[in-house]
């Protein structure tokens, strides 16, 4: 069984890609909402390269916060409506390696795309190429903190009335320290200090929501199909 | 019956493999209690089963066949009572029982946008089954190709039937297994039970009509006693339950 594991969670990120293959549309849906949003911000402000300047990183980050959120419903909310969740238990993998893949499979088909879509969103602001660097591995690591609690959060709600509402209340909040630390270290890059620190604690909540999230995901999986 | 121009019964029912029989029951449910809310829907429900073993559960609607069916697949966990597998308590390590478990729920479970082969790969990898040959004994192999959306309520069973003897377990839980199935079908599914109880495995299906199943026996579930049904309440506090 244990050699089991590793081909079982791939079989399961094989079947989510190609699935976001075939609904390309889905897909590409968080990523283009991150593009337009963050394309409103300059109507919105004015024009001013000075202040759109220093918001770049602010809005970068809540717009790649807001835009991982869209997929999250469906995450395992169509597992659930058309009996697959319990076929996935039944293959013998531990509840939270099936949520870890599915959060894996998450970050790849919204997470990937959207750190894709940063560059040329943060340009388009006229953030400083020389801060680039800091922005995409803040970017990286804040995706995959988004879809550990992202994944997290949807296993939780899976099966309540109006899980959609909820959600959004429930991975904004825990999520607040990613963007807290990954727009300070932006911010200190484009000040010239030093932004080293910022990086390092974004990467300490990675490494506590990797091994947390997935246990209460499968909890929360194990619960949905009662 | 199969067609003369298929292939022989033998070659496709050599996907189920061959359950050691061992001395004592295989399957021992005790005292099994379900509640739903506020309302008992299992009361103490209890029955073995010993290799080759085939039990039909009827009952009328509502009457608690599927929650059993999904107790005895480790889905749910009963509020009382045990099961056991060899006399080892099974619900202890729920993980562990689903490898022995094959089970088909109320719902096909297929990705409208996989093609069938694609849909039976999970259950392939967890197994080691080989998916041709089971699609095969489901006379689906020409299907394999098409995305599961094109195919019909019945065709789309037979591919949930597929995984279930994919599954290659020695305990099939089967929720109304004939949903939608034809006459030909249901010939089919008479063969792959019989295959399966002489390999030593256990079939247990709820169901409405009979099934191919001969000399199985039949646990009747009593369903609702009038005084049970909950009655709405005037002023339900609807929105306060998520």
């Amino acid at each position: 069984m244990t050699l089991r594991i590793p081909a079982l969670i791939t079989a399961i990120l094989e079947r989510d890609l190609r699935l976001a293959l075939r609904h390309g549309a889905d897909t590409l849906g968080a990523v283009l909402f991150f593009i337009l949003a963050g394309a409103l911000f300059p109507l919105a402000l004015g024009p001013s390269p000075e202040l759109l300047r220093r918001m770049a990183p602010g809005i970068v980050w809540v717009c790649a916060l807001l835009a991982a959120l869209l997929p999250l419903d469906r995450l395992f909310g169509s597992e659930l409506e058309d009996g697959s969740l319990d076929q996935l238990l039944m293959t013998g993998l531990p509840p939270s390696l099936i949520a870890l893949a599915k959060m894996m499979a998450h970050w790849l088909t919204t997470g990937l795309p959207l750190l894709l879509a940063a560059g040329p969103l943060a340009i388009m602001l006229g953030m400083p190429t020389s801060s680039m660097v800091v922005l995409l591995t803040g970017l990286l690591l804040g995706t995959l903190i988004l879809s550990l609690i992202g994944g997290m959060a949807a296993s939780v709600v899976l099966g309540a009335r109006r899980g959609g509402v909820l959600l959004p209340l429930l991975v904004l909040p825990l999520t607040t320290p990613a963007l807290i630390f990954g727009a300070a270290a932006l911010d200190a890059a484009q000040t010239g200090l030093s932004w080293g620190p910022d990086l390092e604690l974004l990467g300490a909540f990675l490494a506590a929501a990797l091994p947390l999230c997935p246990l209460a995901a499968g909890a929360g999986l194990r619960a949905a199909v009662e | 019956m199969p067609c003369p121009h298929h292939r022989p019964i033998a070659r496709r029912i050599s996907v189920i493999p061959a359950f050691t029989p061992p001395g004592r029951p295989l399957l021992e449910v005790e005292n099994i209690s379900v509640f739903r809310g506020e309302r008992l829907v299992l009361d103490r429900v209890g029955f073995t089963l010993g290799a080759g073993d085939a039990l039909l559960l009827t009952g009328p609607n509502g009457a608690g066949k599927s929650t059993l069916l999904r107790v005895l697949a480790g889905l749910h966990k009963p509020e009382g009572g045990h099961v056991l597998w060899s006399g080892v308590d099974a619900l202890a390590d729920r993980t562990q029982h689903a490898g022995r478990v094959a089970y088909l729920g109320h719902q096909d479970a297929l990705k409208l946008g996989l093609t069938l082969r694609e849909n039976l790969t999970l259950a392939a990898r967890a197994s080691g089954g080989n998916p041709d040959l089971c699609m095969e004994s489901l006379n689906i192999s020409g299907l394999a190709d098409l995305p599961a959306r094109m195919l019909s309520a019945g065709q789309k069973r037979r591919a949930a039937l597929a995984r279930v003897l994919l599954a290659q377990a020695p305990l099939w839980l089967l929720d109304e297994p004939s949903l939608g199935l034809d006459i030909n079908t249901m010939g089919l599914l008479g063969t792959l039970f019989a295959a399966h109880r002489q390999a030593g495995g256990i079939v247990i299906a709820t169901t409405h009509v009979p099934l191919p199943l001969p000399d199985a026996r039949t646990h009747a579930l009593p369903g609702l006693n009038e005084s049970d049904i909950p009655q709405p309440l005037e002023d339900f506090p609807e929105d306060d339950l998520l």
